[in-house]
């Protein structure tokens, strides 16, 4: 039984070019375990925001993934916004980008009016090999994001062999051709000297994941962006620095398929 | 003669009010449709079009040859036109108008405007009243009288006139549009019908342009393609790169987004006669060399994507960030088309343990809130914004960011702003300031919600 399979997996690896496995480490090792290794590297990705308020921190882990996806490469981030969204969580801050280790002069931003020129423009340029990674930004239920346009996204990702991250504000997860789903929700960040704010901390839930281990693993973290390492760290048992209960279940109900809930049920 | 006059003559009269304004539009349109002649077309009001024939006639098979083409293209729209073609503009102007229709030789422009009335002065009526009174009857009787008596009596203006028509001296033609850098065009015995084989012209067209260029050592910036259908209407596409470039594929797919773009799409209704390539403007581009410039070529992928987004969604949308040397945050950074010339200001580093200083986002204006604070210049302890309290669990600052006095204009109030990073019990992050110092700016400082953490 084992024979055909390892001899198929054979045939599989010298199908498909090396790129097709390789993954983006996340950086911390509990995380990057249970991911087998990080995220793929020639794939899409979504991040829901929880909330329209978790906006910035579901671009922010998005743009954390980009920013450990072209490190080391002098391959540039490009980044379609819809407009909607400035109105919604303002304009993107260059000084800002660059506090979370992202350099503005590698970004190259596409302002579209919808979400259908949005994902013109990301599959534009995943089709790019020369793109480090490509950033989609969609507001609302957009009904141009069906499973066509994320299957049209994913082989782009897989031909040109950068990632495709997309991240949806207001909306409620769906079936798509994502090989992983996350959903992000800002979290208390770790206090420093008189109680100033710390690095940027979100709470992250795996929806799924292609390929991974299915339900009964972990799949809620807590994580904080290390900016000066380029690494997320994994703080989710770290109740000494993170102030406040370790809730998992989302604030505002479940937003759609029920994986948040699952979660919930780990930790509450 | 009156309108009630002329209805008396003829009772069927239709009537419409004059518009200069449509009349205007449709010679504009007939301009476009001359430009199939020569590049160098330019209105002649209020009725006229004037084309600059040199160096144009030959490809016609000579002037004369090419006054019939020209005659014959109009009758198929349906217009009637007097032609003529003369050394000078104000010749041939006048010759159309007041004179003969037909083409004169070269240098023999005297001979046939001096039978011309006086009236082809288009002289102001007084004028000619008077050069009338005088005997003065043809351009040749006052050509024969001295100038300077003359320009006493009826001014220079009018002189400059009789001496440009009798083509004493030569007046340029201000062309509707600029000649460009270079041309190529296809011309078609049979209208061009066939949309999907469009490429298939184009690309030997923009071939050709770029061995043009090429041999000039040049590339190309901005590009027209232009297709001029058979019953008048042209239409036209442009499209720019980023980098001079000579890219045939390249400028293909731009040509291909582009059309893709139009909101009414390219029609070629009953075929085009013409179709034109012109590289608009052209920048030097030295020899690329193939192979090993593995580097090179990725950068020049970068710049491909770039052009053809723009091309899509306009330069306005294509975008990347610029940084200037100011404490001013606002004024700090800025966004610009995404192929403009490289910036030098270098964006500043992050300190190293320090942790996110600035907003990922920011708004623009920045938003109002309402807040509460414990001391009137400390930290707010809770403020609404769109309607959700925030209670604050963590904060820092002042960081106290004072206006540029040297560029406050006259009456412009600007205040110091007090800026705090704030983390409400969610974990949400915000930027937001103090308007106003307290006292001594002013009595009731006013908060607002200016960036968002990640």
């Amino acid at each position: 039984m084992t024979q055909p399979l390892a001899s198929l997996r054979k045939s599989l690896a010298c199908a498909y070019p090396a790129t097709f496995c390789e993954t983006i480490a996340l950086g911390a090792p509990s995380l990057d375990r249970r991911l087998g290794g990080g995220i793929l590297r020639a794939a899409l990705h979504e991040a829901y925001a929880e909330t329209a308020a978790d906006a910035p921190a579901a671009t922010g882990f998005a743009l954390a993934l980009a920013r450990r996806a072209i490190a080391g490469e002098q391959k540039p981030l490009l980044w379609a916004r819809q407009e909607a969204l400035t109105a919604e969580s303002g304009a993107p801050y260059p000084p800002g980008l660059a506090d979370i280790g992202l350099d503005p002069a590698a970004v190259a931003f596409i302002r579209v009016r919808d979400a259908k020129e949005a994902l013109q423009a990301g599959a534009e340029a995943g089709r790019c090999a020369t793109v480090g990674a490509t950033l989609i930004e969609l507001f609302g239920e957009a009904r141009a994001y069906d499973l066509t346009a994320s299957r049209r996204l994913a082989l782009a990702a897989a031909a040109a062999g950068g990632p495709i991250f997309v991240t949806r504000i207001a909306a409620s997860p769906a079936p798509s051709a994502a090989a992983s789903r996350w959903l992000v929700r800002a979290a208390p960040s770790r206090a420093l000297a008189a109680n100033a704010p710390g690095s940027a901390a979100f709470a992250i839930f795996l929806l799924r994941q292609r390929g991974g281990a299915a339900g009964q693993e972990q799949h809620a973290w807590r994580v904080e962006w290390n900016r000066d390492r380029g690494a997320f760290e994994d703080r989710t048992f770290d109740a000494s620095s993170l102030s406040g209960p370790v809730a998992s279940l989302p604030a505002g109900g479940t937003p759609g398929e029920g994986a948040p809930q699952r979660a919930g049920r780990k930790f509450g | 003669m009156t309108l009630a006059d002329a209805r008396a003559r003829a009772p069927r009269l239709a009537v419409a009010q004059a518009d200069p304004d449509a009349d205007e539009r449709l010679m504009l349109r007939l301009a476009a449709f001359c430009e199939q002649f020569t590049p160098l077309v330019a209105l002649d009001p209020p009725c006229g079009l004037m084309l600059d024939a040199t160096g144009c006639a030959h490809l016609f098979g000579g002037d004369a040859a090419m006054r019939t083409c020209i005659l014959q293209a109009m009758a198929r729209l349906s217009f009637t036109g007097r032609a003529t073609v003369a050394g000078t503009p104000d010749s041939a102007r006048a010759l159309a108008r007041f004179g003969q229709e037909r083409v004169t030789p070269p240098g023999e422009d005297e001979n046939f405007t001096r039978p011309l009335a006086i009236a082809a002065l288009e002289a102001k009526k007084e004028t000619s009243v008077a050069l009338t009174r005088a005997g003065l009857t043809t351009l040749g009787d006052l050509a024969d009288r001295s100038s300077a008596a003359l320009t006493a009596r009826f001014g220079a203006e009018t002189m400059r006139r009789l001496t440009r028509i009798l083509g004493r001296e030569d007046a340029r033609i201000t062309p509707l549009r600029p000649l460009p850098d270079c041309m190529v065009e296809r011309r078609f015995a049979e209208p061009f019908l066939d949309l999907s084989a469009i490429e298939n012209v184009l690309r030997p067209l923009i071939a050709e342009a770029m061995g043009i260029l090429e041999r000039r050592g040049e590339g190309g910036r901005a590009f027209e393609a232009r297709f001029f259908r058979t019953d008048g209407a042209v239409a036209s596409l442009r499209f720019e790169t980023g980098a001079p470039s000579r890219n045939v594929e390249a400028l293909l797919r731009l040509f291909r987004l582009k059309a893709d773009s139009l909101a009414d799409p390219l029609d070629p209704g009953f075929g085009f006669d013409v179709i034109r390539f012109c590289v608009l403007n052209a920048e030097t581009l030295a020899q690329g060399q193939i192979g090993f410039a593995r580097q090179g070529a990725q950068e020049g992928d970068v710049a491909d994507l770039v052009d053809r987004l723009a091309a899509r969604f306009g330069r306005e949308r294509v975008l990347r960030f610029a940084a200037h040397e100011t404490h001013d945050p606002v004024r700090a950074a800025s966004y610009v088309y995404a192929a403009s010339p490289s910036q030098t200001n270098p964006w500043l580093k992050p300190e190293l343990g320090e942790p996110p200083l600035r907003p990922l986002f920011l708004f623009d204006p920045p938003h109002p809130i309402d807040t509460m604070a414990e001391t009137p210049d400390g930290p707010p302890m809770h403020f609404n914004w769109r309607r959700v309290r925030h209670m604050i669990a963590r904060a820092e600052g002042p960081e106290r960011i004072a206006p540029e006095w040297w560029r406050n204009a006259v009456g412009r109030d600007r205040r110091t702003r007090d800026y705090y990073r704030l983390e409400d019990r969610e974990g949400h992050r915000f930027w937001v300031f103090r308007e106003g110092l307290y006292e001594s700016e002013t009595a009731a400082p006013r908060w607002f919600l200016h960036g968002l953490f990640a």
